[in-house]
């Protein structure tokens, strides 16, 4: 279940040390959602577009992530242009279609790939292991590292056990349908589920305890800040400038 | 129930994450170093059984969010539980983004609290059999319907043109509250039976979860 990220892999993205990656990513998601200038998102976009290639994520993967975005997307599409007040395109029955709300659905859209693809392209590639680890060294709260490292490491565990218990209810002949039956089993199968993982919970603190836990985490490998992260950082932070610079000077006007 | 990525503007975005912050606070100082195991299983498990159950609706089928149910036996824990959750979901799957990830943990972790104090002694006195149904019940409505009030107030924020949208969505997000509230209710009476201790933060709190 936690293969749906691209982190296997060697290439000058997946090299880089992940901590700049994750500044790298924060900073352009705040600075794609401050603007709705079309031609600073274009760039984000081709930016995005660039970060992935270079990491040579498999299409079919983020082709599944883009279009889950997408869906919404074109929801709003067919929505917001029609409520949307301005010059109208064309008559739906007694509707506008305005061109300002079909401006704004695109520009979103431009906005939300572009911040997808720099997140896919960024954080994607780091193993969501290492990424807990990372932000331990970003200062991210003790408290909320190791839950989110505990968490990663036990999907897969109660994903097993979810997949043992609803082979053992198909083998019995359950087949879901809109009977309370269903909801019933679902819910007990959930419940279970809950039972069983804070008795593991109790176990895993007995063995951590055991090996001399006193709410710490200590790491034992380091990440490396070389030179390909400073160049990285480097150039990231110049399109970030640039990025900002042209937002700052077309502030009201569109293109 | 989310804001898709890119949505927000980055106003309601950070007034989303002001919001989020202290509550996520407040949760983790709940959270003692030796609960951390328990909440992030029980986030584990969450996170797994909204991806993989689909409750059948017609026709159609549902994920069942488990918002009020995290809310029963997490309190204010929920909130670190559904930052986590959340932005484990962004990270695999692209449901919900970076940007939104403060309104998101708002939407679903505040109902969750709200649910904590609303319903958790209810459910505990009730006694197994029905009314720990009839509360559980009512603690997976509310906890879908407040979400929903959220979600629709957090996206409307972003953009009044976004109207229609939660139009459209307020009749089947009725219809799948009581789907949630059926499934959280016997969810809960099966707890309550067979490890009634679950609802028992400050028992868990000094016992580490026994019986």
């Amino acid at each position: 279940m936690s293969c749906a990220t691209y982190y296997t892999g060697d290439t000058y993205i997946h090299r880089l040390d992940p901590r700049p990656k994750v500044v790298a990513t924060l900073a352009f998601s705040v600075l794609a959602a401050l603007t709705s200038h079309p031609g600073v998102l274009v760039a984000g976009l081709i930016l995005g577009a660039f970060l992935v290639s270079l990491a040579r994520i498999s299409s079919d993967a983020l082709l599944k992530r883009l279009l889950r975005l997408n869906i919404f997307m074109l929801l709003l599409f067919i929505l917001v242009p029609l409520t949307f007040p301005g010059e109208p395109l064309f008559m739906v029955g007694t509707l506008l279609y305005s061109y300002e709300g079909l401006m704004w659905s695109v520009i979103v859209t431009l906005k939300a790939n572009a911040i997808v693809l720099v997140f896919a392209a960024l954080m994607g590639t780091v193993d969501p292991f290492v990424l807990g680890h990372a932000f331990h060294h970003l200062k991210v709260p003790e408290k909320l590292t190791h839950l989110f490292m505990f968490t990663l490491r036990y999907i897969d565990v109660l994903h097993h056990e979810y997949m043992a218990l609803i082979r053992a209810m198909k083998t019995r002949g359950f087949i879901p349908s809109m009977r309370i039956h269903t909801y019933r089993s679902y819910a007990y199968l959930t419940g279970m589920l809950i039972v069983r993982s804070l008795e593991r919970s109790e176990r895993v603190m007995e063995a951590m305890k055991c090996r001399g836990y006193d709410g710490e985490f200590h790491v034992v490998s380091h990440f490396h800040f070389e030179k390909r992260d400073a160049i990285f950082l480097l150039i990231t932070s110049a399109v970030l400038v640039i990025l900002s610079v042209a937002i700052y000077t077309n502030r009201g006007r569109l293109w | 129930m989310h804001i898709s990525e890119g949505v927000a503007p980055i106003g309601i975005a950070l007034a989303g994450a002001a919001i989020a912050v202290p509550c996520i606070a407040v949760g983790l100082r709940a959270l003692r170093d030796e609960q951390i195991p328990r909440a992030a299983l029980t986030a584990s498990v969450l996170f797994v059984s909204t991806l993989v159950i689909r409750l059948p609706i017609g026709p159609s089928s549902v994920h069942p969010l488990l918002g009020g149910l995290a809310g029963l036996f997490l309190g204010w824990a929920a909130m670190p539980v559904f930052l986590v959750s959340l932005f484990l979901q962004a990270l695999l799957f692209q449901f919900g983004g970076i940007t939104t990830l403060g309104i998101n943990t708002v939407v679903m972790g505040l109902p969750a609290v709200l649910v904590y104090y609303l319903f958790n002694g209810r459910v505990r006195k009730a006694g197994a059999g029905k009314s720990a149904f009839f509360w559980g019940m009512m603690a997976g409505v509310t906890a879908y319907l407040v979400s929903f009030v959220l979600w629709a107030t957090a996206l409307i924020l972003c953009g009044k043109q976004m109207g229609p949208i939660v139009g459209i969505a307020l009749i089947p997000n009725i219809i799948v509250a009581v789907a949630e509230g059926i499934f959280t209710g016997f969810v809960a009476a099966f707890l309550l039976r067979v490890y009634p201790s679950v609802f028992e933060l400050s028992a868990a709190r000094s016992k580490g979860g026994k019986r």
